[in-house]
Formats: structure tokens, C-alpha cells, sequence
């Protein structure tokens, strides 16, 4: 059955999770999200935890580090580093890509 | 249904030492996490890795697993034997542990469905028996015009639920939603009360759906920017033209310079995703050749090379 037309906001700049709505997001504790800000894998706006505020990106790499963790053992330092390349991977390969289709 | 060899998808041998068989496994899982991997079928290779490695990291169900007999293929028709498991025992009253997702009726017809209790960190502390329900993440796959535009569309997501006797089911919903006009590639669209239930008069969770873009057949999409590909005739590059291009907001008209050359590329600001800013479309020229298969263009190319003193290859030095 098809219900109502649902209407939600897009996660962004403006629109951004508290510290408490991410940990939900990612089903932790708050007090590993906070590892992450430790390690410098997350970077939330504002000085005060009470005022962090993640953005969409965060949410995805909170959540990509949580399944390293999970599915591969990996630790906070290596999943950091993990991101770093998957994100380099990421963009050399849509350079190529780019590479392939204009030659 | 289906065998399963387990010992062939973990690429090991049968008589492998539960040492050789974690090692395996955890080879195995870097090469083919989603996370990680790039290869197509990423997803299912590693989901039916956990599954290989759920039954022989342990010995008991790897005992009853061989019990089975190794005259089995893979992919063979199988039925378990009625008293295939007896004399078997088993510590606990489960099997299984990890795994984020329902295992193959291969398994199930083994060692049975489980809920495999995914850890949830949702307000369990205290002795408040009120809690927030979980929130659910789905990616779902949009046309780039639909991102241009705004649009309704309408998401089968599949669920895994336990029903009233604590089985693990997949549930289907069909959800309309509307995807809000500049939303871009890889963006989260949040639905709040679409996650589970809360419990005790709790708040439900929420649903996060991630935007993936559609391929398309000529733009491509980088953050709120489109990319285009627009082939020119040597003359309209060489000679300057007007010619027509498309844009998700409708055909326009395109100056296109005198002496242009392959890859240059021209900037159309603000005609990308729109959005405060808007993205820009990105035209990138090519420039396409007459074939040179009837006479009269092989008449034309040759008058070409008499007359025009060009030589590609000078930076080559050749």
C-alpha cells in the first residue's frame, strides 16, 4: 500500500545532526562518536560538545568507520586511514573515468 | 535450493585449521568489503562470506557441516537429509552471532533462522523502559532530472523484521517521497518516524535515505556540478558556431568560439543542480571526424593535407 507522500530534509550545511541524533543514526554511544571527533575522523561545527553539529558527510563516515570496525577488525587509526585512501580512490577514479571518456 | 561450498568460497582447503580458516576470512573480507571493494558483485561475494565463515569458524556446526559428505557441488539441488544435524550437539540456544543481513535458505535449511540481535545503542540505560526506536538507512537511485526538478517517487525497501516468533523476515514497504528540487549524488534525504517503532510510548527513529544518481546517458554528475560531452564538426570548431545543447532546464543555444579545440572546456554558470549556490554545467568539446569512406571526403581530406600545413605531432617532436 502506498501511503502519503512523505517529505523529509536533506542533510547538509544547514540542515545537520546533533551529537545524540548521530549516535542514534549510527546506533553507538555517544561516547564512541566522540573517539571519532578525537581521531579527527569526524569534524563537527562548534566549540562546545553541546553545540556539535555533524554534517551528512559525517553521518556516512561515522558509518563507514563503524562496518571497518565491525566487518574487518580494523581500529580507529586504521580506519582513519582507510577513509583517507578510500575518498583518494574515489576521486582518482572519476578522474580516469573522465580521462576515458573525453579520449 | 541450492549448496553451498563453503570451503570453496572461503578459497581454502577442507582439512584447513581454524587458524587457516580466520586468516581466510579476513582476506577475503578486505578484498570484497563494500566499503572497499569496487567490484561489482562486492556486496553478495561478501555477504556469502559471512556466511561461510558464520558455519566454519565454529567447530560444532562445521562438524555437522562436513558431516553432510564432500560429494556435494556447489550450486547442486539440495534437500537436507531429514536427521541430517542429529547426535549433533550444540552449545547455546543459537548459532549464530554476527551478520547484518538474513543468511541463504542454503543456511536456514541447516542451522535454522535466526535473530541475530544487531547491537543497538538506543537509550538502553537506566531503568527507563521507554525507548526511542532504531533508524534505518536505505540508498535509493534517482534520475539526475529528477534532483533538477524536484520530484515524487516512489521506494521499495526491503526490511529485515522479526515477526511474532522472533524470526527474521524480510519486509517490504513501499514508501512515496518527495525528493527535494538541488538535492546531489551521495546527499541524505531524512525522514523522521520512518524508523522502527518506539517501545513504552518511545519516539519512533528515523529513515535515512542516501541519493545515488541513475547513470545518464550524456551528463554526469560531481557534487551539484554536471559534466557534458558535446561533439563538434572540425568547421564549427575551427570557424566558430552556434550550436544547440541540452540542459536539464530545456535546449539552449551555445556560441561556440572561433578556433576552439578538443577538451577545451566551457563553464555555463549556475545550470548545474540548482541551490544556493546552483551548480554549473560543465560543456567539455570533442570534436568528431567526417568519415572518410566515400570518395568525395576522401577528395576533401586529400585537398586538407595539400593545403593546410599541420602537423599534430610537433610537441613529439617528430
Amino acid at each position: 500500500m502506498i501511503e502519503d507522500i512523505l517529505t523529509g530534509i536533506i542533510l547538509n550545511e544547514e540542515n545537520t545532526l546533533t551529537l545524540n541524533e548521530l549516535s542514534r543514526a549510527c546506533m553507538v554511544h555517544s561516547e564512541w562518536i566522540i573517539e571519532l571527533v578525537d581521531e579527527g575522523i569526524l569534524e563537527p561545527k562548534g566549540e562546545e560538545i553541546t553545540h556539535w553539529r555533524f554534517s551528512g558527510t559525517c553521518l556516512k563516515r561515522a558509518r563507514t568507520v563503524r562496518r571497518l570496525q565491525q566487518d574487518l577488525g580494523v581500529n580507529l587509526a586504521g580506519s582513519a586511514l582507510a577513509l583517507n585512501l578510500i575518498d583518494e580512490i574515489e576521486g582518482l577514479r572519476a578522474r580516469l573515468n573522465e580521462q576515458e571518456k573525453s579520449s | 535450493m541450492e549448496f553451498k561450498d563453503y570451503y570453496k568460497i572461503m578459497e581454502i582447503n577442507k582439512d584447513a585449521s581454524q587458524g587457516e580458516i580466520k586468516r581466510a576470512y579476513r582476506k577475503l573480507a578486505r578484498k570484497y568489503h563494500p566499503d572497499v571493494s569496487k567490484e561489482a558483485d562486492a556486496e553478495s561475494r561478501f555477504k556469502v562470506l559471512g556466511e561461510a565463515y558464520e558455519v566454519l569458524k565454529d567447530p560444532e556446526k562445521r562438524a555437522a557441516y562436513d558431516q553432510l559428505g564432500s560429494n556435494w557441488k556447489s550450486g547442486q539441488e539440495f534437500n537436507p537429509p531429514p536427521d541430517w544435524n542429529a547426535n549433533y550437539e550444540f552449545s547455546g540456544g543459537d548459532f549464530a552471532s554476527g551478520g547484518a543481513s538474513a543468511f541463504s535458505d542454503f543456511f536456514e535449511s541447516l542451522f535454522g533462522r535466526q535473530n541475530r540481535g544487531t547491537y543497538s545503542g538506543s537509550q538502553r540505560q537506566g531503568s527507563n523502559f521507554r525507548s526511542q526506536g532504531e533508524d534505518h538507512h536505505a540508498k535509493v537511485m534517482i534520475d539526475i532530472e529528477d534532483a533538477f526538478h524536484g520530484a515524487t517517487r516512489a521506494f521499495t525497501l526491503h526490511a529485515p523484521k522479526l515477526n511474532s516468533h522472533g524470526h527474521l523476515v524480510t519486509q517490504d514497504r513501499t514508501l512515496k517521497v518527495q525528493i527535494p528540487k538541488g538535492i546531489s549524488q551521495g546527499q541524505q534525504i531524512r525522514l523522521s518516524g520512518q524508523g522502527t517503532p518506539g517501545t513504552g510510548g518511545g519516539e519512533k527513529g528515523d529513515l535515512y535515505l542516501e541519493v545515488e544518481f541513475k547513470p545518464h546517458s550524456f551528463y554526469r554528475a560531481e557534487g551539484k556540478n554536471l559534466y557534458l560531452d558535446l561533439p563538434l564538426t572540425p568547421w564549427e570548431a575551427a570557424l566558430g558556431a552556434k550550436v544547440k545543447v541540452p540542459t536539464p532546464a530545456g535546449i539552449i543555444d551555445l556560441k561556440i568560439a572561433a578556433d576552439s579545440g578538443a577538451g577545451n572546456k566551457l563553464r555555463l554558470k549556475g545550470r548545474g543542480i540548482p541551490g544556493k549556490p546552483a551548480g554549473d554545467l560543465y560543456v567539455i568539446l570533442q570534436i568528431s571526424l567526417p568519415s572518410g569512406n566515400t570518395q568525395k571526403a576522401q577528395k576533401f581530406y586529400r585537398k586538407m593535407e595539400q593545403e593546410l600545413a599541420f602537423n599534430p605531432r610537433a610537441r613529439l617532436g617528430v
